[in-house]
């Protein structure tokens, strides 16, 4: 067994995660004692996520010693008298298959069935604190710190063996739930050696894991947990939850954004039985015993509000975001070396351009949803979150009552692609059901998720850059007015070089999305990166291998361009497009074939290859599925997802007016997952969707001649103007 | 308080007290219990909330109770048969062709009622039929894979 580095626990939030307004505070509130109440009797690891503290909270500790848990734990793992495994971490299942794989990892190190495992996660009262799940951060950052924890919990089991036999503890061997002694031949069960005690211990500093090509349970393509209750439907997301005396709530919106209440009254909508009604400052609710009730309170509340909207819409915003944009950058997003600007001024084949990205929604299929009850002065919240910490201190704070007084539960929740950072549901049903004294559930609307969640900031990117005859890069400038510095790194080799991410103050709300502004940044420099080999009449793939010296993205590269065939003759309607790049630690590379329909004007993507590396695979199904789904939800915001605006208000909030991928639009996809056992696992939610654009992009040109820079490409066909 | 009507809901009768314009939909979860059937959009755009209405696919969040009323209504629910998953579930469940798994109880009827007008579907009625789901996780080849070793399952079992 080898040790693998550890990855540092620090965030670094980029900028266009707007919609973070403070960090939040560690708390924990669970004390051992309640520990082993809640579970029962048994042995327990306990992770602690800087290593710092770990050290002096590694005492060996084989006896019960009642105290508080520090407040860094990051992960827990409890091994129960009938040899049950339940493992705790804050990180919370949004369709991206992490209890499956997060389980496997337990499994893989404790040496245990895969079945006897199971995790708790997204439970501000059971789970260690965690800030959230983005950022890709699951795998590289709780993976390794399950295998610690579980890596302990062998341990501690092989030591209570060793003691109990009087051996030495380095002659036994823990495999399949027992640990055995190979010189008697005897062996014990996980079960029998936790039964009666109550154990535990704090993560030792230094505690070997196992390295990928010894795995036996991760790396293998385990089928999602708890599969059958999804096709029952049985499984339970917030906007299922139903407990008794439940109320339905509804809110009032405001006409548009940065709307105030002027006038208000309640009279009609009070006077119907069961019906509550809240004014809290601008926030007008109600909540009534059927949704149909508390809608039609709603409609009873006579409201007038004074607008206020944005000075800009979505036809103009392009223009407004350059001219609004800080005058001077912080220093945080710039790079500069070499001399751009002269060589620029004095180059012989120069390229410049601009590319914009529009807005676009997230449109999980389960919108925000949120149940609250309250207990005297205690609230629980349940909510499809992907903060479930961050949402207990935004109740904290809105509510004023002390954070250890409430309580956020996560449900396994209906997707979220960055869009469920915010408790929003969870105060509206919290406040109302305040005042109603009884459980309140709200589940936004359709048209109110595509309207008062966040979205995808929109960003115009401005490119300039310079080759020499032979095709290498000699000068990149490249500057992201308010989308995002994600991703903004150029991955080829240029001498002379300045990045820039430039803010503009925020005209609508807005906030992460899978893959934050790496999408734009990547779209906007792989399209740049056609131009210029066209325009040197090099082929694409091989002006981009000239450039480039990172031998992963070589390697994804020349991965997608193998299974895809590239470069190879077609007809004339056909168009083959090439896009890559590496962010959070993994790479990508997209291949795109293209179709133009000559009559219509319309692209027809027939065929996408993606290549993706994230070092050691955990979970080669679930991968497979996340690499695909990023493709098809990338075609969205490609071809034609775009959300409009005019006045402060959204004029596209609906499915049969805002487009998303559906089967028809599907090509062929195929996925090509490059297996690095020699590297700690990545992340793989976000990076696989970066190429698509700007692979079909290219590949429009190639067909058309027709360069193609804002996003979406083709929300009206080819013949755009 | 308008008189109660009674529905049919997978085999059994059950009494309705809510308002007869009240969409389907919410009767099932609200009144019922039954949360298989999920929101999505209220419109009829995205399928989440597909039922079997007389034995046709229906969108539940555009069909008022009353209009159920003298017509079986089957929902995910309604599947399952002593403990035995529909052919289609299980093939949900082998082709892996979920990721949130918010769309498929809707994926799932609607394919049910594409299997039992045409029994052996190609790919490209599988994708037509489903034109009208949505999945946001991008789970769709999976779900035609799924459909497909679906109408494989039951023809063998019709054998």
């Amino acid at each position: 067994m080898t040790t693998m580095s550890n990855q540092s626990q620090n965030l670094v939030l980029e900028p266009e995660r707007y919609e973070f307004s403070s960090g939040s505070i560690h708390h924990f509130e669970l004390a051992r004692r309640e520990f082993f109440k809640l579970l029962g009797a048994g042995i327990a690891v306990f992770a602690i996520a800087k290593d710092s503290q770990a050290a002096q909270e590694t005492a060996p500790s084989h006896g019960f010693h009642p105290q508080d848990l520090p407040s860094d734990i990051s992960a827990w793992l409890h091994i129960g008298e009938n040899g049950g495994v339940t493992a705790f971490c804050g990180k919370v299942e949004i369709g991206q298959n992490i209890r499956t794989s997060l389980a496997q990892t337990v499994a893989d190190e404790l040496r245990v069935p895969f079945e006897s495992v199971r995790m708790v996660m997204g439970d501000t009262s059971l789970t260690p604190f965690d800030a959230g799940t983005f950022g890709s951060r699951t795998t590289p950052s709780m993976t390794p710190q399950l295998r610690r924890v579980a890596s302990a919990a062998r341990d501690l089991l092989i030591e209570v063996a060793a003691k109990e036999w009087n051996v030495a503890p380095e002659s036994l061997k823990a495999a399949n739930a027992k640990i055995t002694d190979p010189a008697s031949g005897r062996s014990l069960t996980y079960a029998s050696l936790a039964r009666g005690k109550t154990l535990a211990q704090n993560l030792p500093e230094q505690d070997p894991i196992t390295p990928p090509p010894d795995w036996t349970i991760a790396g293998k393509p385990v089928p999602k947990v708890d599969a059958r209750d999804f096709v029952t439907g049985r499984r339970q997301y917030t906007p299922d939850l139903h407990p008794a005396g439940m109320l339905y709530g509804k809110v009032l919106r405001p006409p548009s954004f940065g709307a105030t209440l002027t006038s208000y009254d309640d009279t009609a909508a009070k006077s119907t039985i069961g019906v509550v009604v809240v004014r809290d400052g601008d926030f007008v609710a109600a909540a009534a015993p059927t949704e149909r009730e508390a809608s039609a309170a709603l409609t009873a509340i006579r409201a007038q509000w004074k607008e206020d909207p944005p000075k800009t819409s979505s036809r103009d915003i392009f223009s407004y975001l350059k001219n609004n944009a800080e005058t001077k950058s912080d220093d945080r997003h710039r790079k500069q070396k070499g001399s751009v600007e002269d060589v620029l001024a004095g180059a012989a084949h120069r390229l410049d351009a601009t590319y914009t990205v529009a807005y676009i929604a997230h449109a999980p299929l389960e919108p925000r949803a949120a149940l609250a009850e309250w207990s005297g002065e205690k609230l629980t919240v349940w909510t499809g979150s992907q903060r479930p910490f961050g949402v207990r201190g935004e109740l904290a704070d809105t509510l004023r009552i002390p954070e250890s007084n409430v309580r956020v539960i996560v449900p396994d929740t209906g997707s979220a692609y960055g869009g469920k950072h915010t408790g929003d549901a969870a105060i509206e049903a919290a406040r109302l059901a305040r005042a109603a004294g009884r459980p309140v559930k709200v589940v936004w609307t359709r048209e109110e998720e595509f309207t008062w969640a966040y979205f995808r900031p929109a960003g115009v990117i401005e490119v300039k850059s310079a080759i020499a005859p032979d095709g290498k890069l000699l000068a990149w400038d490249f500057h992201n007015y308010h989308s995002g510095s994600s991703g903004i790194e150029t991955p080829y080799v240029v001498p002379n070089l300045r990045t820039e991410f430039h803010s503009v103050p925020l005209v609508l709300r807005s906030g992460s999305y899978r893959g934050l502004a790496a999408t734009a940044n990547h779209f906007a420099r792989e399209t740049h990166m056609d131009a210029l080999a066209h325009s040197a009449k090099i082929d694409p793939l091989e002006f981009r291998l000239k450039n480039l010296e990172d031998a992963r993205l070589r390697a994804v590269l020349e991965a997608a361009a193998k299974t895809f065939g590239w470069p190879r003759a077609k007809a004339a309607d056909l168009g083959f497009g090439i896009a890559g790049g590496n962010e959070k630690g993994s790479y990508v590379a997209t291949c795109a074939e293209i179709a133009v329909e000559n009559n219509s004007g319309s692209v027809r993507v027939v065929r996408l290859v993606t290549a993706f590396e994230c070092g050691a695979i955990v979970n080669p199904d679930g991968l497979r599925n996340q690499v695909i789904g990023a493709n098809i939800q990338g075609l969205g915001g490609a071809l034609f997802e775009a959300i409009e605006f005019e006045n402060g208000r959204i004029t596209n909030p609906r499915f049969s007016r805002y487009r998303v991928p559906r089967f028809r639009d599907l090509p062929e996809i195929e996925a090509v997952l490059l297996d690095r056992k020699d590297i700690a696992p990545a992340g793989a939610g976000e990076t696989p969707i970066m190429a698509v654009a700007p692979a079909i992009g290219n590949a429009i040109f190639d067909a058309t001649a027709k360069r193609l820079n804002n996003l979406p490409l083709i929300p009206n066909g080819l013949k755009r103007t | 308080m308008p008189t109660a009507i009674e529905i049919d809901v997978n085999g059994k009768l059950y009494p309705v007290h809510y308002h007869p314009e009240t969409p389907l939909l919410y009767v099932l979860r609200d009144e019922l219990g039954l949360t298989g059937s999920k929101y999505g959009c209220g419109e009829g755009q995205c399928g989440s909330c597909t039922v079997l209405l007389g034995g046709q696919p229906r969108r539940s969040c555009q069909i008022p109770v009353s209009a159920a009323v003298g017509k079986p209504v089957t929902t995910i629910e309604g599947l399952e048969k002593d403990g035995r998953l529909h052919p289609v579930q299980q093939a949900f469940i082998d082709a892996g062709a979920f990721q949130c798994a918010y769309c498929t109880p809707g994926m799932i009827m609607s394919s049910v009622g594409l299997l039992q007008s045409n029994p052996h579907p190609s790919s490209a009625e599988i994708v037509q039929f489903l034109q009208g789901n949505i999945c946001r996780c991008g789970t769709q080849p999976r779900i035609v894979d799924a459909v497909q070793q679906a109408a494989k399952a039951m023809q063998e079992r019709a054998r």
